[in-house]
């Protein structure tokens, strides 16, 4: 109800009638964010995508609403886009997945866009970025910078994403430092702040020196690490390394700037067809940060290498033979974890400490 | 690890206990003077946001505080003009505020998502923080961690102890009476409930100022009704406030602490020990013959005739 209260300011705001006087534009382009787009997380990672679209095509026109609820409240905020005349949506969050389909259905002639999605119509696309190797390069980094050997994880939930992703990050530190563990704390939600930095300080305090982070906004736990002198790799949006100047090590960002023009111009040029886009670090769909100042040389070295061998496919991040962290073996030598399966991954590689469920 | 642990459990407990407590000294306040308010979150929130973006303007933590306590007592004056001018239903126009509070707070905050500041300075107390253990857990933190125990101990004295703490505890007992004494029961909750607004905004400053450093929508994340409970758990008493922030505070920081130490249990039923403690304490500790609850509690004085 609240949130409905913003949306309403800021439609009301941007609908006014100064916003129709500019020429007619080639292409509305309408995105609705779960969140705020300053949050340094993934909110503001896919604005900076809609950013770098327009720098590439200046001749689109967006329309961007923030914090906006997944459910019926998605469903009037887009239809308001089509009748302020959007060709074009991107449903931003994975909750949209629901709203996205029925408004789809409601608006053949409207195309849509959506992060994440298991399943389509035939005017709506789902994309994805394959994050465990980029998880792994960032593991590697971790593993070459950590004293301790210990390395905390911050979650919100035991999720076969975000087990995959620890799994993908520990296999990435123990490649390089066969001492090197991950112990994770899950806190349940995604965005408590208060609670984040409990969870930060009980890792710090266990002896673990380097600190991620898998929630909405990674600044409180990465503040926390700087504070206590340790450091950390972040997620989601590059510039939260300004949180960590002295403690950064790296972070995976997604980079949906070349994939946002691409969508666009395939809406301009009529060439639209549904498809189901998983990417990664070869498609520029992710990027790996800069390293920090804390990073060991050789590592840069090392981690560039496996980037290579990953793009080019010589190496999988889900290499068997694999234990999880019960001891049972979960993938056999010489066979693989697929990528397009980690919905199925409910379990935690041996060198994680914490419970999948 | 076992000292890490007990260290990190105690500090961890401090930490989370620290607006939780403020909270429930503001709700406590309030319903000792009669007026229930569901509506704390709310006041929290404008708090933590206020406080917030006046440190971000200023970069002055100090300057925070006082915004944070000032814009929570005036945000609570909304509420008192409400429930004790207008005499509307407590616990309809407390809901209302709470909602009205996340977002005011939303919309004030939202061009402040991934600001940076320094925040409160923890401050270490010479010597006691040398103590082994218990030194670096209880004798490094801030300034509104250190005097929320005070805080505490000063609001007893002052229901306790002097003649308008005994006016404010008659209001909530049977306003009838205090007016017929000559009091005027509709000015002393007005009163009350800006320092319960102060107390409510200062525990949301707490976290934003303190503990996360930084804003987000709602992040107080259900920390004011969890102080609406704790009133009734400390069966309105400020010093067993204490007790109880502390003791879900812990238990907070206990099933993080467990998820990192390794302990091999479900982290959904770690999730649960906090509620689960409480449910166990107010089982236990309830069914005694006295109680505590103000007499007119949510009930509006409606005058003399």
């Amino acid at each position: 109800m609240t949130k409905l209260f913003v949306i309403l300011m800021s439609l009301a705001v941007s609908a006014g009638p100064w916003a129709a006087e500019a020429a007619d534009p080639k292409l509305k382009v309408g995105i609705l964010h779960l969140g705020s787009v300053t949050d340094g997380g993934y909110n503001q990672a896919h604005a900076e995508g809609i950013a770098v679209m327009k720098k590439n095509l200046p001749e689109v026109e967006v329309i961007q609403v923030e914090n906006v609820p997944e459910g019926a409240d998605a469903e009037r905020v887009m239809e308001n886009m089509i009748n302020r005349g959007a060709q074009m949506i991107i449903a931003a969050s994975f909750g949209y997945l629901e709203p996205t389909m029925r408004v789809a259905q409601k608006y053949p002639n409207v195309k849509f866009f959506h992060p994440g999605g298991y399943k389509r119509t035939p005017n709506m696309t789902t994309y994805w970025a394959s994050t465990p190797e980029a998880f792994y390069l960032m593991g590697m980094a971790a593993g070459k910078t950590t004293k301790t050997n210990k390395i905390g994880y911050v979650v919100a939930l035991p999720i076969s994403f975000f087990l995959a992703n620890i799994n993908a990050f520990e296999l990435g530190a123990r490649s390089v430092n066969p001492k090197a563990e991950t112990r994770v704390v899950f806190t349940g939600t995604f965005l408590d702040p208060g609670k984040e930095a409990t969870a930060a300080n009980a890792l710090l305090e266990q002896g673990c020196d380097v600190l991620g982070v898998i929630v909405d906004s990674p600044i409180t736990v990465v503040q926390t690490a700087e504070k206590r002198g340790a450091y950390s790799v972040g997620f989601h949006y590059i510039g939260v390394s300004k949180f960590a100047p002295k403690g950064w090590v790296t972070g995976v960002a997604f980079t949906w700037g070349n994939l946002y023009t691409r969508f666009a111009r395939e809406v301009m040029d009529g060439k639209f067809k549904s498809e189901d886009i998983l990417g990664g670090l070869a498609d520029d769909f992710l990027t790996l940060a800069p390293f920090g100042a804390a990073v060991p040389k050789d590592a840069a070295t090392l981690v560039e290498a496996k980037k290579q061998d990953f793009i080019a496919r010589k190496a999988h991040p889900f290499q068997g033979p694999l234990n999880d962290n019960r001891g049972a073996e979960r993938v056999k030598a010489g066979e693989t974890f697929p990528l397009t399966d980690l919905r199925k991954m409910d379990w935690l590689v041996e060198g994680v400490v914490g419970q999948p469920r | 690890m076992i000292t890490a642990a007990i260290r990190s459990l105690l500090s961890g407990a401090v930490m989370s206990g620290t607006p939780l407590l403020y909270a429930t000294l503001a709700e406590l306040l309030s319903e000792r003077a009669g007026v229930v308010n569901l509506g704390l979150e709310g006041v929290m929130l404008v708090g933590a946001v206020v406080g917030f973006v006046a440190t971000v303007h200023t970069g002055s933590a100090a300057v925070g505080l006082v915004a944070a306590g000032l814009a929570g007592g005036l945000f609570n004056l909304v509420f008192a003009f409400v429930v004790i001018g207008r005499r509307a239903n407590q616990l309809a126009a407390g809901l209302t505020l709470m909602f009205c509070g996340v977002g005011l707070s939303a919309l004030i905050g939202a061009r402040y998502v991934g600001s940076q500041i320094a925040g409160l300075p923890e401050l270490r107390v010479p010597i006691l923080a040398d103590l082994p253990i218990v030194g670096p857990a209880l004798f490094t933190h801030d300034a509104l961690a250190y005097a929320a125990g005070p805080v505490a101990v000063l609001v007893w004295w002052v229901l306790f102890r002097t003649r308008w703490g005994l006016v404010v505890r008659a209001v909530g007992e049977n306003p009838v009476a205090a007016f017929a004494a000559g009091k005027n029961p509709h000015a002393v909750q007005y009163q009350v409930l800006f320092l319960a607004g102060v107390l409510g905004g200062l525990a949301g400053a707490h976290l934003s100022l303190a503990v996360a450093r930084t804003w987000a929508e709602w992040m107080t994340a259900g920390r004011g009704f969890i102080a609406v409970a704790l009133v009734i758990f400390s069966r309105w008493h400020p010093l067993r406030a204490v007790a109880g922030a502390l003791l879900f505070g812990g238990a907070i920081s206990l099933q993080l602490q467990m998820q990192a130490l390794g302990v091999p249990l479900s982290p959904f039923l770690l999730d649960m020990l906090p509620y689960l403690l409480s449910l166990a304490v107010l089982a236990v500790s309830s069914g005694r013959a006295r109680h505590a609850v103000p007499g007119s509690l949510g009930r509006v004085f409606q005058g003399t005739q």
